[in-house]
């Protein structure tokens, strides 16, 4: 009888305070049936990377409105890879120039969803992301 | 290697797997927790209810602290799981007890694990208990456990626990003779938080009424009676065992009064005292040999729920979902009762 959920972090790295956009994917996926773990504001990579261990979740939602994403997102997925959580899917929301998109891609990044974004299409990214792996 | 066996040996990632596969009720975590059993029975397993926002998850986070660095003797590893309620409609769920726990963070000797309750109704999920063994085998010597926001029916936390810890804040309960006549029973310690809000006066004095009401002066509570729940130890002992036990442990050793400590969990006043009372229950219940019987009484009562479980199961296999909608339409149409609905698919199978 398995009762596999997906789980997903939610996280907020570096020093902005906006949390709703964050909050409002949180309660998408809860809607979603999904399980969030949501950790608050200004949380350095260092303690994102231990939540997900500690948690083992799916997927991690970076919610950065800071413009620092270019140093805070990769430092992120270095440290999952470290920890042997290459498999766990990374997606960030907030605001994000256009320019920046492509690189975050290359460097393992699995969506990147700015201001207007559905969050159906979030959950469906997530679940088509998650679910195959999923035993 | 084995994924138990790489929890044995510290690997937090395979911990965190085994965590997962106990959590979804795998074949993979009913392995592991098989092989994991024997090792677990070592830590210190501490409950955390009281009602939302009473400030459970913040005294967690400020009791796991204390234990990491004691005034005195060595730091001990600490576990921490958190349950918090899924959504009845969609299954999903906001586990945010970690905002309240950000203290703990970089600290190797500090493991923290969200659940979700996964439609279980007692405060608990259906596989905290496997959580909590995993926990315990991995070698983490004092457990907290804390429990949705409860309310009066919460009390399963006092099956697993050794030590329960029912937090109250101020305010938050006027009519608190309603309101936590059903918690109380189970505390071990009472714990007042927020104590530098107003009305705080107020609060204690309620719950000593309560205490003193529920168990008239001297108001203390005898070893077999600390949780106040039905579950009877008495006829797992011998008769003449459970005497000399009480003769070893003499009159006081015997009894366990609740006491009430006030705490502020935001600056942690209060909470080198909670931890001192923490440890002074669990000597008392190991002197009183009180650990050993609940030890059991908790292992006779995940025994009952597995065999339920199992039966229950079983029964499902022997009973197609024709047969059950069809019942459950008689049942509707009125045209038998529950009782009757019953008998017809535990008997005319």
């Amino acid at each position: 009888m398995d009762k596999k959920k997906i789980r997903v972090l939610i996280a907020k790295p570096g020093l902005d305070g906006h949390d709703r956009g964050a909050k409002v994917v949180a309660r998408a996926l809860r809607d979603a049936g999904m399980e969030i773990i949501y950790t608050g504001l200004r949380q350095t990579p260092e303690m994102i990377a231990e939540s997900a261990l500690q948690e083992d979740v799916d997927a991690v939602g970076l919610s950065i409105l800071s413009g620092a994403h270019m140093v805070l997102a990769p430092r992120i997925l270095a440290l999952l890879k470290a920890n042997g959580q290459e498999n766990v899917k990374v997606f960030i929301g907030g605001i994000i120039p256009d320019e920046d998109v492509p690189r975050l891609l290359e460097c393992g990044v699995l969506g990147v969803y700015g201001p207007g974004t559905s969050t159906e299409r979030i959950i469906e990214d997530i679940r088509r992301l998650v679910e195959p792996q999923s035993v | 290697m084995t994924l138990a066996e790489n929890v044995l040996q510290g690997d937090r990632l395979s911990l965190a797997r085994v965590l997962t596969q106990i959590e979804n009720e795998s074949e993979a975590g009913y392995q592991a927790l098989n092989e994991l059993f024997r090792r677990a029975g070592q830590a210190h397993l501490i409950g955390v209810t009281g009602p939302p926002g009473a400030g459970k998850s913040s005294l967690v986070n400020q009791l796991a602290r204390y234990y990491r660095q004691p005034p005195q003797g060595a730091p001990k590893k600490v576990g921490i799981v958190a349950v918090d309620p899924s959504s009845p409609f969609t299954g999903g769920a906001i586990l945010g007890d970690r905002v309240r726990m950000r203290d703990l963070a970089g600290d190797p000797g500090v493991f923290i694990r969200s659940m979700a309750s996964r439609g279980s109704l007692g405060g608990l999920a259906a596989a905290t208990s496997g959580i909590v063994q995993a926990l315990d085998a991995a070698g983490f010597e004092v457990i907290f456990i804390e429990t949705v926001g409860a309310g009066q029916a919460e009390v399963e936390i006092a099956h697993l626990a050794h030590t329960t810890l029912v937090v109250e804040a101020p305010g938050l309960g006027d009519e608190i003779q309603a309101i936590k006549a059903g918690i109380l029973e189970i505390a071990d310690i009472l714990v007042v938080n927020k104590a530098d809000r107003p009305g705080v006066e107020a609060t204690l004095r309620a719950l000593r009424s309560m205490l003193q009401l529920a168990h008239p002066s001297p108001h203390v509570f005898s070893a077999n009676l600390v949780h106040g729940f039905a579950y009877d130890t008495a006829g797992l002992f011998e008769a003449s065992e459970a005497e000399s036990e009480r003769e070893l442990t003499g009159t006081n050793n015997g009894l366990w009064i609740t006491p009430i400590q006030q705490t502020i969990a935001t600056d942690g006043s209060g909470v080198a005292d909670l931890a001192r009372e923490i440890g002074k229950h669990y000597q008392f219940l190991r002197e009183s040999h009180e650990l050993k019987r609940r030890e059991r009484a908790r292992l006779a009562a995940e025994l009952d729920f597995l065999l339920r479980e199992r039966l229950v199961r079983h029964w499902q296999s022997q009973v197609t979902e024709l047969q059950y909608n069809q019942t459950v339409d008689e049942l509707a149409r009125r045209e038998i009762s529950p009782r009757q609905a019953v008998d017809r698919l535990i008997h005319d199978e």
